[in-house]
C-alpha cells in the first residue's frame, strides 16, 4: 500500500501530493488515474500480524459454552445463549431481500478470535501489544493520550475483543458507564440483564438469533439521570483474523433527561473469502433523552471482480420508552459486499421522535438492501426518513423501509424521502417502502425519485474547469449533503472522503 | 379441508364435462393449469404477492358452478337501465360468465371487427385465438389465474383489424346472476391490431342476494400504435368476492389507458401487469375506491419497462371509512437497457375512521441510469385549513368535508377519455359519497 509507506506525512499532505501526481499522469494518459485509484481504493485491507487466539471452526452447543466460559459469564448468560442457539438450529436464513446471497456455511466460521490473548488483558495502553496499537494509528483512531485533545472517548473493538476503553475514568466521573460488554457483564450484571435482549430478542430474527448465541464483544453505554455525555462515544470495529465471523453487540441506555451521541466505524483487511459480519445494536431510550447513533461502514467490500469482501447482516433497533425522547440514526453506507441492515424506532413513548437519516453507496458487485422501520406506538410521535442511494459499477442498491402506525398513535406524523442516483447503465436502485397505517389522524408521506447525474450539471462544472471526476466527487456529496450534515465534525469529513474515494473511477 | 381440495376433486371429477362445454382451444391449457395449481395451492399471506388479502380464505366457502352451461333465465334488458345519459354506446351483456347473444344492439360493428362468445370465436376462429389464448397469462406462478384457466368455459372475446378505429364505445355489463351462491370464472381476450382503436367500459354488476365469487383473467394485446381504453367500474355488493387477473402486452407507441373504479363491493382483489414491449409505448394506471363497512380493495399492480423510451403513470385513490381495509403494492420494473424511461407512480389515501386501515407498497426496481422514475404515497386526512377556509365562507362542515372528498378522487376521474362517462362518474361518486347510492345504480332492484 502506498500510503502506508509515506507514513511521516501527514494526511493531508499525503492527499495533496497524490492528487499533483495523479494530475501530472492524468494529462500523460488519462485512464491510468483512474484504474490506479481503483486498485488501491480500500486503503484499510491490511493485515496485523499479531498472535490470536482462535477456536476451532463450527458452530454447536460447545462452541457457545466455551465462548461463554472463556468470558468468564455468568449462568444466565449462558442460558440466553443457549436458548438463543436451540432456537437458530429452528430457523432459515431470510430470502426476502432483494440480494443475492451465496450459500453460508456456518460450520466454516470460527465464532471466537482474541488478538489480546499473549496478555491476559490489557490494563493500561503500556500493556496493550503495540501492534495493536499501530493498527489503530493506521486506522486514525486516537487510542493514545496524544489525541485527547480530539475529544472522543474510543472503544476499540479487533475480532471478538475489546482492545482498549479510552477516557473510562474521565466518563465514570459523572457516572457514565463506557465500556465493552463483557466487562458490563462482569461489573454492571444489573443494567445488562434487565436490558440485554429488551429491543432486539433473541428469536427476533435470523441473524439476530445466531448472534445472541455467539456475540462477542461489543460496547455498553450507560447515561445516567439527566447527565449529559460531555464527549462524543466511539467504538471503533475491525475484523483482523483471517475466517472469522465478527459478532458484536451494543447496548445503549440513555436514562431519564440524558443525552449521548454515538459513533461507530468499521474496517476489515482484503482477503479473498468472504467474511461475515452479524452483529446487534440496542438503544433504550427513556423520558427526555436523546441519543443519537452515527455510522460511518466500511467493511472491506471485495474486489473490483466482487471477489472477497464483508457480508455485513445487521440488527439495529431503538425504543423510545419513554415520552419526549428522541433517537437519531445516521448512517453512511459504503463498504460490505453485502449488506442487509434496517436501523428502527420503535416509538413508544408519547411525543417522542424519531430520524433515520442514511447514505449508501454501492459499487462493483456490492449490493445493499438497506432502510429503517419505524413503528409508531405512543401518541403524538413523529419520524422522519432520508435515505439516498447512490449505486455505481454492477452493483444493486436497494431502499426497503416499513412505517406503521398503531391504532393508538393518534397523530402520528411521518415523512419519508428516499432519492437514488444511478452511475452507469449496469447498475440497479430499487426502493421498497411498505406503510401500515391504522389511525385515521396519521399522516404519513412517502417520496421518492431515481435519477443520473444530468448532462447539464457535469458540463456546467467542466465549463468552469472543473474535471468530470471531480465534478462527479462535488454533485455526490451536494446530493448526499443532507445526511452527511448530520454526523458529527469528525465524521463528516471522513465520510465526505470516503464516498468521493468509494465512487473514483466508476463514472467512464 | 383444505381450500384447494374442493376445485381439485371439482375438475378431477368433471374434467370432461367442462371440455364437452368449452373450446378446444381453452381445453388445451386446462391439464397444465390444473397440474401448477395442484402444486401452487392459494397464495397464503406469507407470499410478498398475496400480503394483504386471504384468498384460501376467500375460496373455502362452496359455491355452485355452471359447469354443464345451462342457460340461466334472465332478461339482461329488463333487469339492466344503462344510466349514463347522453353516451351511445354499443351495449353488450355477459351473464355470469357467458355473453348473451339473445339480445344484441342493431348497427354493425366495422368490418373484421369481432365481438362475441369467447367459445364460440374460438371453435369459428380457432387460428386467431390460438395465437394469443394463454399467452400472457401464465399458469405456473400464480394460483388464481392457474384456477381461472382451469374452469374458464366462456368469457368474450374482442378483437379489431388492422387501422380499424371503433367510434362508439363498448359497453359490457357483467351480470351476476344466481339463486345460490355461485362462482362464475371469466376469460377475457381482447386483441388490437396494428393501428387499432378502441374504448371498453366494463360494469359489474350483482343481481341477487347472494354469495357470489368471480374469477376473471383479461389478456389484452395492444398492438403497435394502438390506443385502447379500458374502464372497469365494479358496482356489486357485499357479499361479492371479485379476483381480477388483468394482463396488458403493448408493443410499440401504443397508448393503453386503465382505470379500474370500486365503488361498491365486497372484497376485490385486481392484479394488472404490463408489459411494454415496444419502444413509445404509455399506459396509463389508474384506480380509485370508496369503500366503507367490511368493504376491502386489494390493487397489485406491476409494470414493467421491457425496453427504452417507453412512458408509465400510475395513480391510485382510495377513500376509506368505518372499517374498510385498503390495500395497494405497486412495482414498476425497469428493465436493463431500457433508458429514456419515464415512471411516475402516486398512490393517495383518506382515511375517515380508526377502524380503516391503509397498506401501501409503491415499489421502484430499476437497472438502468438515464430515466426519469419517481414515486408517492400518502395516508391521510382532509386538510384542516381547507375544511376552516370553506367554513368561514359559510360552507357547513359536512359539505366542506363532502367537497373535498370530490376533490380528492376527481383527479382519477377527471383522466377518463369519455366526456360523458365523466360527468356520470362525478355523479355517481356524490351519491356514493352522501350515502344515497347504497347498491349499484341502474339495476332494477333499487328502483
Amino acid at each position: 500500500m502506498r500510503n502506508n509507506n509515506k507514513s511521516g506525512m501527514s494526511a493531508e499532505a499525503r492527499e495533496m501530493d497524490g492528487r499533483q501526481t495523479a494530475k501530472r499522469k492524468m494529462e500523460e494518459e488519462p485512464n491510468r488515474l483512474i484504474k490506479q485509484i481503483a486498485q488501491e481504493k480500500y486503503k484499510y485491507g491490511f493485515t496485523t500480524d499479531v498472535h490470536t487466539e482462535v477456536i476451532e471452526r463450527g458452530l454447536n452447543e460447545e462452541v457457545v459454552r466455551l465462548i461463554s466460559a472463556k468470558k468468564r459469564e455468568p449462568e444466565w448468560l449462558l442460558e440466553f445463549r443457549l436458548k438463543a442457539f436451540r432456537h437458530w438450529q429452528t430457523m432459515e436464513m431470510p430470502a426476502w431481500a432483494h440480494l443475492t446471497i451465496p450459500e453460508i456455511d456456518y460450520q466454516a466460521i470460527s465464532y471466537y478470535a482474541d488478538p489480546t490473548a499473549k496478555k491476559k488483558g490489557p490494563k493500561s495502553m503500556d500493556e496493550v501489544d503495540p501492534e495493536l496499537i499501530k493498527t489503530f494509528d493506521k486506522l486514525g483512531i486516537p487510542l493514545e493520550e496524544r489525541m485527547a485533545l480530539s475529544g472522543v472517548a474510543v472503544d476499540a473493538v479487533m475480532d471478538s475483543i475489546s482492545v482498549k476503553t479510552t477516557f473510562k475514568e474521565t466518563l465514570m466521573e459523572k457516572g457514565i458507564i463506557f465500556c465493552s460488554i463483557s466487562e458490563a457483564v462482569r461489573e454492571h450484571p444489573d443494567l445488562v440483564k434487565t436490558y440485554l435482549g429488551s429491543v432486539v430478542p433473541f428469536c427476533d430474527n435470523f441473524f439476530a438469533a445466531l448472534n445472541s448465541a455467539v456475540f462477542s464483544d461489543g460496547s455498553f453505554v450507560y447515561i445516567p439521570k439527566g447527565v449529559r455525555c460531555p464527549m462524543e462515544l466511539s467504538t471503533y470495529f475491525r475484523i483482523n483474523a483471517a475466517n472469522t465471523g465478527q459478532f458484536e453487540r451494543t447496548l445503549i441506555v440513555a436514562d431519564d433527561d440524558s443525552y449521548v451521541s454515538y459513533l461507530e466505524g468499521c474496517t476489515a483487511p482484503m482477503r479473498d473469502e468472504n467474511q461475515l459480519h452479524a452483529a446487534i445494536v440496542e438503544i433504550v431510550v427513556h423520558d427526555r433523552a436523546e441519543v443519537k447513533y452515527s455510522t460511518v461502514q466500511n467493511w472491506y467490500p471485495g474486489d473490483v471482480e466482487g471477489k472477497g469482501g464483508v457480508y455485513n447482516f445487521v440488527t439495529k433497533r431503538g425504543h423510545c420508552r419513554g415520552v419526549d425522547s428522541k433517537l437519531s440514526w445516521t448512517q453512511v453506507e459504503t463498504g460490505s459486499a453485502i449488506t442487509w441492515k434496517y436501523p428502527s424506532c420503535i416509538l413508544g413513548g408519547d411525543n417522542s421522535q424519531a430520524e433515520f437519516y442514511s447514505v449508501a453507496v454501492t459499487n462493483n458487485y456490492q449490493q445493499a438492501d438497506t432502510g429503517t422501520k419505524m413503528i409508531h406506538i405512543g401518541k403524538n410521535t413523529r419520524s422522519t426518513i432520508i435515505s439516498k442511494g447512490i449505486s455505481a459499477g454492477k452493483s444493486q442498491n436497494s431502499y426497503r423501509g416499513l412505517v406503521r402506525v398503531a391504532e393508538k398513535a393518534d397523530n402520528a406524523r411521518n415523512y419519508s424521502q428516499c432519492d437514488s442516483l444511478l452511475l452507469g447503465s449496469h447498475c440497479g436502485a430499487h426502493t421498497f417502502p411498505y406503510m401500515d397505517v391504522r389511525n385515521e389522524t396519521a399522516i404519513v408521506e412517502h417520496e421518492a425519485t431515481t435519477s443520473k447525474i444530468s448532462e447539464d450539471q457535469l458540463f456546467y462544472c467542466n465549463q468552469r474547469g472543473i474535471p468530470t471526476e471531480d465534478a462527479i466527487g462535488l454533485i455526490v456529496n451536494g446530493y448526499a449533503k443532507e445526511v452527511l450534515n448530520k454526523l458529527p465534525m469528525e465524521f463528516a469529513v471522513e465520510a465526505q472522503k470516503l464516498l468521493t474515494v468509494s465512487l473514483e473511477g466508476s463514472v467512464g | 379441508m383444505k381450500a384447494e381440495q374442493q376445485y381439485i376433486d371439482l375438475f378431477t371429477q368433471y374434467e370432461g364435462m367442462i371440455n364437452q362445454h368449452s373450446a378446444e382451444v381453452m381445453n388445451h391449457f386446462r391439464r397444465q393449469a390444473f397440474e401448477d395449481f395442484c402444486r401452487l395451492g392459494f397464495p397464503t399471506r406469507k407470499q410478498e404477492r398475496y400480503k394483504y388479502t386471504d384468498m384460501a380464505k376467500l375460496f373455502l366457502p362452496d359455491y355452485g358452478l355452471n359447469l354443464n352451461r345451462l342457460d340461466i333465465p334472465v332478461n339482461p334488458y329488463e333487469v339492466f337501465k344503462c344510466d349514463v345519459p347522453n353516451m351511445s354506446t354499443a351495449l353488450y351483456f355477459v351473464v355470469n360468465d357467458a355473453f348473451y347473444s339473445k339480445a344484441l344492439p342493431t348497427g354493425h360493428l366495422p368490418e373484421g371487427v369481432l365481438l362475441g362468445s369467447l367459445r364460440e370465436m374460438a371453435e369459428q376462429r380457432p387460428e386467431l385465438v390460438a395465437r394469443y389464448y394463454g399467452k400472457l397469462a401464465g399458469t405456473s406462478k400464480d394460483a388464481i389465474v392457474a384456477l381461472n384457466t382451469m374452469l374458464a368455459q366462456d368469457g368474450l372475446l374482442l378483437y379489431v383489424p388492422k387501422g380499424v378505429v371503433l367510434e362508439k364505445p363498448i359497453q359490457l355489463v357483467n351480470i351476476l346472476r344466481a339463486d345460490v351462491d355461485f362462482m362464475a370464472n371469466r376469460r377475457v381476450l381482447i386483441v388490437l391490431e396494428e393501428k387499432a382503436q378502441a374504448k371498453l367500459l366494463v360494469c359489474d354488476h350483482a343481481m341477487d342476494r347472494v354469495n357470489f365469487l368471480t374469477t376473471q383473467v383479461v389478456e389484452v394485446f395492444a398492438g403497435a400504435g394502438s390506443t385502447f381504453d379500458w374502464y372497469e367500474l365494479e358496482e356489486t355488493h357485499n357479499a361479492t368476492v371479485r379476483c381480477s387477473n388483468l394482463f396488458v402486452r403493448q408493443e410499440s407507441d401504443s397508448n393503453v389507458l386503465l382505470n379500474g373504479m370500486t365503488l361498491h363491493n365486497g372484497i376485490t382483489r385486481n392484479t394488472t401487469e404490463v408489459i411494454l414491449t415496444g419502444r413509445g409505448a404509455e399506459v396509463n394506471l389508474l384506480g380509485m375506491a370508496i369503500e366503507d363497512k367490511q368493504q376491502r380493495v386489494d390493487n397489485h399492480t406491476f409494470i414493467d419497462h421491457a425496453v427504452p423510451d417507453c412512458t408509465s403513470n400510475e395513480l391510485f385513490k382510495y377513500v376509506l371509512d368505518d372499517s374498510a381495509v385498503g390495500a395497494f403494492a405497486g412495482k414498476v420494473l425497469v428493465r436493463e437497457g431500457a433508458q429514456h424511461t419515464s415512471s411516475r407512480q402516486t398512490n393517495r389515501n383518506l382515511c375517515a375512521t380508526r377502524e380503516a386501515r391503509m397498506y401501501t407498497q409503491p415499489q421502484l426496481e430499476i437497472y438502468a441510469d438515464d430515466v426519469k422514475c419517481s414515486h408517492g404515497a400518502t395516508v391521510g386526512q382532509l386538510n384542516e385549513d381547507a375544511l376552516f377556509y370553506m367554513r368561514q365562507r359559510g360552507i357547513p362542515q359536512k359539505e366542506a368535508r363532502l367537497l373535498l372528498m370530490f376533490a380528492f378522487v376527481n383527479e382519477v376521474i377527471d383522466e377518463i377519455r369519455l366526456e360523458a362517462l365523466k360527468n356520470r362518474l362525478h355523479h355517481l361518486v356524490e351519491k356514493r359519497f352522501r350515502g344515497e347510492l347504497n347498491k349499484c345504480q341502474g339495476c332494477a332492484m333499487c328502483k
